[in-house]
């Protein structure tokens, strides 16, 4: 399956020739593309290509400096209120985690709901509870983030971004800190997700999960999109002999 | 499958000794540490026959009670003694409400507090002392059984806590034409309010100074910067020496803050400079990653470090934070410096009578007996907070 049954034709996220640089590193170097409702895209490519430099700009983690960035209908630009609109709008998925270890997995998905959508304490624990039900892990609510394995963490991490009902969720190497039996308890979720008709940017290494659930994958190298295509394209017909290299490379093991 | 050796299970060596075998092991275990053990032992001996010898037999303790009120209040007014009662009742109130309500370390503190009152009314006091004593005992029992499980009664609390600063220094104080000059608060009691006013004043500021210095705006990096840097390059002397000459030369005749207010801000302004970098060493151990998760949820950067750095950096230097604490409150002593009557300054003042000279070591170690218990109460309580917030294990 190429084509997932809830992708639309509406734009979500228009990106047009956006560069970054860290100091006079030019890590992305005009990226124009579009992001449909519903769709689901692949990022890859080796470290340093940008790959996750450019899914952090879209909810403003790292400012871009030329270009132009549109998320459902609003400009990011150095208006604060604008950058709070989308991040209340798009969810994020770190590589470490990055759950917050002074509270419990339940606070860590309440936290946002409480203090940004002003929901009720009751309302929030209710629907956090639902949440890790979906995640499959609701007997670890009242447990710190130490206490769980890795897996379980990056669940929580997942119904924390869910918890604040985001539009589009990025996902920025989600799998890449855990040990291989955890991986695919984690991409189980995302799959599930997937399902559910969310606008999905994932970064990763994991080709079969491309594969199975991407509409698009882009492969990115040196803060240019050198290929994008659908999996089935891109895996049996890559065009760019740099894709060609990478595919041979990472499908090897 | 009969042979199952494997799983069987199988016990850690055995590493608990005797206290025998642990001298032996320790203290015993080669001719040289024997001869070693040995002349500490003698040494030791000869010390503690000296202290012991000194402090039953030559020692003459009179000193202590018969200065004990000055040592505790100074030369405040005996007929006005009343008001120190009334602030002791007050705060015996507020404290056994939140032990009723709070368990844990505040009822820990309580507790330790009541049985400190109930070994002062065993002690041989004079009537009017150990009088007081009993009806602050008495108001601390009762509160606290009231308080019990009152856990709406909270807030009110908290409040109650916040009024209990106002509220001292006004019953101290007097007011209507009935005043007693500060220039009469002094020993114990002046050491505490010294000291609580400074705790209480330097942390929020500290706080506020550690997360100005990492400002992203210049303007507010700058000033923070060169407070906490000009401030840490001065002796705390000579900042109560400013405050006490050179702030009424500045400020217009008819409005002149107390020498005491003058000596709570100095020291105030003082440790904040040192409780923000002690701060900053907490906000600079918090991954940058923990902020950016709060901003993806939607959290404003305020927010994001008021629930999520704020509290692991603050937790992540409880031990910096209370020997700061401490230091204040031994820091206090300074204030005899400009004039003020503080424990140290009262112990001082009392040597001077002609009644009790040559009696220095009984009178500095039993100040310094003070100033021990009440600090190392503090040490005790952090660590108390410390095992509670589980710091270290996450």
């Amino acid at each position: 399956m190429t084509e997932n049954e809830n992708t639309t034709n509406d734009p979500i996220i228009i990106c047009e020739d956006v560069h970054k640089w860290f100091d006079d590193f030019h890590v992305l170097k005009g990226i124009t593309t579009t992001f449909k409702k519903g769709e689901k895209a692949v990022i890859c490519g080796p470290s340093g290509s940008g790959k996750s430099t450019f899914i952090r700009t879209i909810n403003r983690l790292e400012e871009h400096q030329r270009g132009t960035i549109i998320v459902d209908g609003i400009e990011l630009s150095n208006d604060l209120r604008n950058i709070n609109l989308i991040r209340q709008e798009v969810g994020m998925v770190f590589q470490q985690f990055n759950l917050f270890p002074h509270l419990t997995n339940i606070k860590n998905i309440t936290l946002g709901p409480i203090q940004v959508r002003k929901m009720s304490k009751n309302a929030a624990e209710e629907a956090a509870l639902a949440l890790l039900e979906r995640m499959d892990i609701a007997d670890q609510a009242y447990k710190y983030p130490a206490e769980i394995s890795g897996g379980q963490q990056q669940r929580v991490a997942i119904a924390r971004a869910l918890a604040m009902e985001p539009k589009i969720m990025l996902f920025d190497e989600p799998t890449s800190a855990l040990d291989p039996e955890m991986i695919s308890e984690v991409l189980d979720v995302m799959r599930e997700l997937a399902h559910s008709g969310m606008t999905m940017l994932v970064v990763t290494h994991e080709m079969g999960f491309a594969r199975e659930v991407a509409d698009r994958i882009m492969f990115f190298d040196e803060g240019v999109v050198i290929e994008e295509a659908p999996p089935a394209d891109f895996f049996d017909n890559p065009q760019h002999e740099r894709t060609k290299l990478f595919i041979s490379q990472t499908l090897q093991h | 499958m009969e042979n199952l050796t494997f799983t069987q299970e199988v016990k850690p060596p055995d590493t608990k000794k005797g206290p025998v075998k642990w001298l032996k092991d320790n203290l015993f275990n080669t001719w040289y540490n024997t001869i070693l053990s040995c002349l500490a032992l003698v040494f030791l001996f000869f010390v503690f026959r000296g202290v012991l010898t000194w402090v039953f037999t030559q020692a003459n303790w009179e000193v202590i009670p018969a200065n004990l009120q000055i040592l505790s209040i100074g030369p405040y007014p005996l007929e006005q003694i009343w008001r120190v009662s009334y602030v002791i009742y007050g705060l015996a109130v507020l404290l056994g409400l939140s032990a009723g309500i709070w368990d844990g370390l505040t009822r820990q503190i309580t507790v330790a507090i009541g049985c400190l009152g109930a070994i002062i009314l065993l002690l041989p006091f004079e009537i009017s002392v150990r009088e007081q004593t009993l009806i602050a005992t008495v108001i601390l029992a009762v509160s606290f059984a009231i308080g019990r499980n009152k856990h709406n009664w909270k807030r009110w609390v908290v409040v109650g806590w916040v009024l209990s600063f106002p509220w001292t220094m006004m019953m101290l104080h007097g007011f209507g034409g009935d005043t007693i000059s500060t220039t009469l608060w002094g020993g114990l009691l002046l050491t505490l309010i010294l000291a609580a006013v400074g705790i209480v004043a330097c942390f929020p500021l500290g706080v506020l100074l550690a997360l100005g210095r990492r400002s992203q705006l210049p303007a507010i990096r700058w000033v923070s910067t060169v407070y906490i840097e000009t401030v840490r390059g001065v002796p705390l002397i000579a900042i109560l020496f400013m405050g006490n000459v050179l702030l009424p030369i500045f400020m217009s005749g008819d409005f002149q803050l107390d020498k005491v207010i003058r000596a709570m801000i100095a020291l105030t302004l003082f440790s904040a400079a040192y409780m923000a970098e002690n701060v900053r060493g907490g906000l600079q151990a918090i991954p940058s990653g923990q902020v950016e998760a709060a901003q993806a949820v939607g959290l404003t950067y305020p927010k994001a470090i008021l629930f999520i750095v704020l509290p692991q950096a603050l937790r992540a230097v409880i031990p910096a934070i209370v020997g700061q604490f401490i230091s204040l409150f031994k820091d206090t002593s300074l204030v005899s410096i400009i004039g003020l009557l503080d424990l140290l300054g009262i112990g001082r003042s009392v040597l001077g009578n002609t009644d009790w000279t040559g009696l220095q070591t009984e009178v500095f170690l039993f100040v310094g007996l003070i100033y021990f218990i009440f600090t190392y109460a503090m040490s005790h309580v952090s660590q108390q907070i410390e095992a509670d917030l589980g710091v270290g294990k996450y």
